[in-house]
């Protein structure tokens, strides 16, 4: 038996990958349940924004480093940021002010809004992949490593390593630092509390003052934003390549149904949870058992649960769980 | 102050609203009664904004509104209270109250990173405003509540409070005795009243209840299948023929017999 070997595993293959894909996962979700709590309707081209986002930081990037800027150790992707968020939400606004704003003008059901922002997906969808291509595309540059295995070896002295990437550690910082500006935003200012106010009460909202557009406004920055920096995070962490992002949409919505759509804790709780039982039900047990079991129960084979190409299975089956037991989702959401 | 001309409503083949003209007078607590389905409600809809006529005009001092969204309104002192109360649920009721008046500093983008002080004062003061409302209405106890966890009959008392947070010129108020004791009714009309002397508020009121409006009410408008059917004094109104069939019953027709 050895713990710590077995702990080292453990943080190496599964808390540190969920911690980070759980960090992108609530990031998207929050754009989602902002969507769905204010403008009440679950919103398709979220994945699709995100990949929008991603793809003009992408080219803001290589940019950049054929100017020659970087950031040294961090990613040069951070200083194209910016730039993504800015253009995805000028895309994003001009959606709303020529297709959206239509429909909610005739205040039209959240069904239909439903398959209008699914129109707008196969729009964003096909206009990424003209714009960047189908392939992979890689914009990651600076650090690989804060950790690598060798280095923690070398350090330790232990037989397994602990590799922590740089992109696993910007992704963690940045998901706390814009979920703290976002609830210090709905919280704290004005505006923000009328974006809560028209959530809990459209009607009322609208009879104290409330301009109704400018909620909208605010809302769809807020979600541009938020996509551009979950989609970029992503696309740092892995590869960038758009089909996935329209992937991600479901344990996206697995992650905000099963906190409470609507509700911003709900998201982020339910991103960890999807992200964590996603990472270590796909993941090969054996390496940690050995450690961490006597060597007459050694397992023989992988154990794995699942194999990592039934991985989205695993939102589809924590989603059913939930609705079955507790259909407000486990932060008590708007709907359902 | 206020002046219907000719206002239809139609939902479908549904007339709820039917042709009303009428007008009210600054300053009066004006009474609306009939019975349920005369179009009470869909009047105050369209000219609070909420629903579109069909045809027809409002006029607020012989200004055309007609089809206003509501937050404009509100901002030329129109305000209205729902026959149900309505309230932010996740907010506590003194946010309630502080979410009201609109234009405030913390709505500019710029003002949130760079006039922190002027927003400071301003909701420093908003909230010295909201808690002597609170006081006013008699629920100040209630100022860190959850307005989604208070009860039903001081949700409307909420809702009256909410109209005291601007300079209001006109509110309408829906039913606002409806399902409350006659302890915070008698609370709820003295607000009223002193609203009316001390800060001028012209109300219009739709109420079932007659002791309330004959406490409360002059002129009263008795509207039926969306039509006016009288204006004038509480006695005019109950001694009208018209209302007595269509609202009053005719018990007291035949009492009077």
């Amino acid at each position: 038996m050895d713990l710590l070997n077995a702990l080292i595993v453990f943080s190496n293959f599964v808390f540190i990958p969920a911690l980070a894909y759980g960090s992108q996962l609530a990031l998207g979700a929050l754009g989602v349940t902002l969507i769905y709590g204010i403008l009440r309707f679950s919103n398709f081209a979220h994945g699709d924004t995100m990949a929008f986002g991603a793809m003009i930081t992408v080219l803001a990037t290589w940019w950049l480093q054929s100017l020659g800027v970087s950031l040294g150790p961090f990613p040069t992707a951070i200083l194209a940021l910016p730039f993504g968020i800015i253009i995805c939400s000028l895309f994003i606004l001009a959606t709303d002010r020529f297709v959206y704003r239509f429909y909610r003008n005739q205040k039209a059901k959240p069904v239909i809004l439903v398959i209008v922002s699914m129109g707008i997906m196969f729009i964003m969808n096909g206009l990424v992949r003209f714009i960047i291509g189908p392939n992979d595309q890689r914009f990651a540059d600076g650090e690989r490593f804060i950790i690598s295995v060798r280095e923690f070896k070398q350090l330790t002295g232990l037989r397994e390593g602990l590799a922590f990437k740089t992109t696993q550690g910007i992704t963690i910082i940045t998901a706390i630092l814009v979920v703290l500006i976002l609830f210090w935003f709905l919280n704290k200012t004005r505006t923000g509390k009328s974006m809560r106010a028209y959530s809990d009460n459209e009607d009322l909202a609208l009879l104290s003052g409330i301009n109704p557009e400018k909620v909208v406004t605010v809302t769809w920055l807020i979600v541009a934003a938020l996509a551009t920096v979950a989609g970029t995070l992503y696309g740092l962490d892995k590869s960038f390549k758009p089909f996935v992002y329209f992937q991600l949409l479901l344990p996206i919505f697995a992650s905000a149904i099963v906190g409470g759509l609507g509700n911003p804790i709900g998201a982020i709780a339910g991103g960890f949870i999807v992200a964590f039982s996603e990472v270590t039900i796909t993941y090969a047990w054996k390496k940690v058992l050995k450690y961490s079991l006597p060597e007459s129960l050694e397992p023989t084979t992988l154990m794995q649960l699942l194999s990592t190409d039934y991985k989205f299975a695993v939102s589809f089956v924590i989603l059913i769980v939930v609705l079955l037991f507790r259909p407000t989702g486990l932060f008590r959401g708007k709907a359902f | 102050m206020i002046k219907i001309e000719n206002l239809h409503k139609h939902f479908g083949g549904f007339q709820a609203v039917d042709g009303a003209s009428l007008e009210i007078e600054s300053g009066t607590i004006t009474g609306l009664i009939g019975p349920n389905g005369a179009g009470k409600t869909t009047l105050f809809n369209v000219i609070a904004g909420v629903l579109e006529p069909t045809y027809g005009s409002v006029y607020l001092d012989n200004e055309d509104i007609t089809g206003l969204p509501p937050h404009q309104l509100f901002q030329r002192g129109l305000l209205r209270t729902f026959q149900i109360a309505h309230e932010f649920h996740s907010m506590t009721c003194r946010e309630n109250l502080m979410m009201v008046p609109s234009d405030q500093s913390g709505e500019k983008i710029w003002n949130t990173w760079f006039g922190r002080k002027r927003i400071a004062d301003e909701e420093r003061a908003l909230r010295a405003k909201a808690d002597e409302v609170l006081e006013f209405l008699t629920i100040d106890h209630l100022a860190d509540h959850k307005a989604g966890q208070v009860s039903g009959g001081q949700k409307k008392l909420l809702e009256l409070g909410r109209t005291m947070m601007v300079d209001a010129r006109i509110v309408f108020l829906d039913e606002v005795g409806a399902g409350v004791n006659r302890t915070l009714l008698n609370t709820i009309s003295d607000a009223i009243i002193r609203l009316n002397k001390e800060r001028n508020y012209t109300f219009v009121v739709i109420e079932h209840d007659m002791d309330f409006i004959e406490k409360l009410c002059d002129p009263v408008i008795c509207m039926a299948e969306g039509k006016v059917l009288a204006q004038g004094s509480l006695q005019e109104i109950k001694a009208n023929e018209n209302v007595i069939e269509a609202y009053l019953g005719t018990g007291l027709k035949y009492k009077a017999l």
